[in-house]
């Protein structure tokens, strides 16, 4: 099950050309660029691990290409990347813009888990394949 | 037909390069690189409008020459050049010394220089007193490794910045001795000449104007004395001591009106030969 989030969560994944230029819009507006990645794609995790420093100061998408080729050199294809763009601005200071820049080679998805309550209520919670029988950094393959 | 001269006129550069020539006093090596590497981009632009395949050329140079030859003020303005030509993305100068990319501990250096490297990306980065970098006699020193990795993006992303490296010439003809692969990276070496005394004058009167004073002629004569003078001292910056000796002077003019009764507008503005003749460089000769 291909697993959605973010900005432009209903397109097929964005092209590295796609990816600079969004990238390039966010930096001419002087948000500050950070990449995190994780293995635990449960819509509620947004504790995600940061790939190095959120990056001010950047003027160019390039250098932002860089930490991307490194991180995925590192996590590709066993970990989900985010890109996220987060605006300082006095009224705002909040992300402005995030989408998934690398997915897993193979994405189990989710169960939706049933429990019967008293009466006849049922409380739902979906649970990851992946990230039920295996620790962290394993659940994708090593 | 292709008119070159059009796409010239067109690329806004005329008005850069004239700036260049109305503003840097001298340096007629330094311009007639530029006007060689601004001609050759714009080929290079027309080229591939046409649909042949050029390779990016490299961009990197090395300024060398001595204090005060205006090797700051050129890489400000080759940013900007480069940027008009469409060779550069950005056009912005990030100006760096040894400190913003050698760490003090293992594993410090890389991410610094890395942080510095992305942030020039787009632009020009300006490496001042490059030869600090290497320090031969410390072998634990921790310079060799950034230069590892600035020689690594200079060769590998060549699209997404310049690096251009300053320096004295002595010791930048030493630092390129003990790594030859920054030499054969840098297609440009431009020697900065020092100024003649005729340079410095006229450098001397532009800077006036545009702090909005002028000189009285008694005052340029004691100038061209002062400058004569000076060249034969220890120290000599070229343009900075002329600015450092200016400044003193405005120091002297304020003074001097400061204890005098009313003033004129027109004195305000005029530094005369007393302010200059004041200096201790001519006091002492």
């Amino acid at each position: 099950m291909r697993i959605t989030q973010g900005t432009f969560s209903f397109l097929p994944d964005l092209t590295d050309e796609q990816i600079r230029k969004q990238v390039q819009y966010c930096l001419d507006r002087g948000w500050a660029i950070n990449l995190e990645f994780t293995d635990d794609p449960h819509p509620r995790n947004t504790f995600w691990e940061m790939w190095g420093l959120p990056m001010f100061d950047l003027s160019d998408a390039a250098g932002l290409m860089t930490e991307l080729a490194a991180c995925r050199k590192a996590y590709g294809g066993r970990m989900y990347i985010r890109l996220s763009a987060f605006d300082n601005s006095h009224g705002c200071e909040s992300v402005k813009l995030s989408f998934l820049v690398g997915r897993p080679k193979e994405e189990p998805g989710f169960r939706l888990q049933r429990t019967e309550k008293g009466g006849r209520a049922i409380e739902y919670t979906t649970v990851s394949y992946a990230a039920e029988g295996a620790p962290e950094g394993e659940r994708y393959g090593k | 037909m292709i008119d070159l001269k059009a796409a010239f006129e067109q690329s806004g550069l005329p008005a850069v390069l004239d700036q260049l020539d109305r503003e840097l006093v001298g340096l007629q090596p330094v311009k007639t690189r530029i006007r060689e590497i601004a001609a050759l981009l714009l080929v290079d632009r027309v080229r591939a409008e046409k649909g042949l395949v050029t390779e990016a050329p490299t961009l990197h140079m090395s300024f060398t020459g001595n204090p005060g030859t205006g090797k700051t003020t050129v890489a400000l303005r080759m940013a900007e050049i480069l940027h008009k030509l469409g060779y550069l993305r950005k056009g912005h100068l990030v100006s760096v010394t040894r400190d913003d990319l050698v760490g003090q501990y293992i594993g410090h250096t890389a991410p610094k220089t890395k942080e510095v490297l992305k942030k020039a990306m787009g632009g020009v980065l300006f490496i001042d007193e490059a030869y600090y970098l290497y320090r031969p006699e410390n072998e634990r020193d921790y310079g060799q490794e950034s230069i590892e990795i600035l020689l690594q993006v200079m060769e590998n992303q060549r699209e997404d910045l310049v690096v251009i490296l300053a320096g004295y010439g002595d010791r930048m003809e030493k630092f390129f001795q003990s790594n030859p692969g920054f030499r054969s990276r840098i297609a440009h070496h431009i020697d900065f000449p020092d100024y003649s005394d005729d340079e410095l004058l006229q450098i001397a009167r532009l800077m006036l104007l545009k702090m909005n004073y002028g000189l009285t002629p008694a005052a340029v004569e004691a100038l061209k004395q002062y400058i004569s003078v000076r060249r034969a001292q220890p120290l000599f910056a070229n343009a900075r001591s002329i600015r450092n000796a200016l400044d003193r002077a405005r120091l002297r003019h304020a003074s001097r009106l400061f204890s005098g009764g009313p003033v004129s507008e027109e004195s305000l503005s005029l530094i005369d030969a007393p302010e200059i003749l004041a200096s201790r460089v001519l006091q002492g000769s």
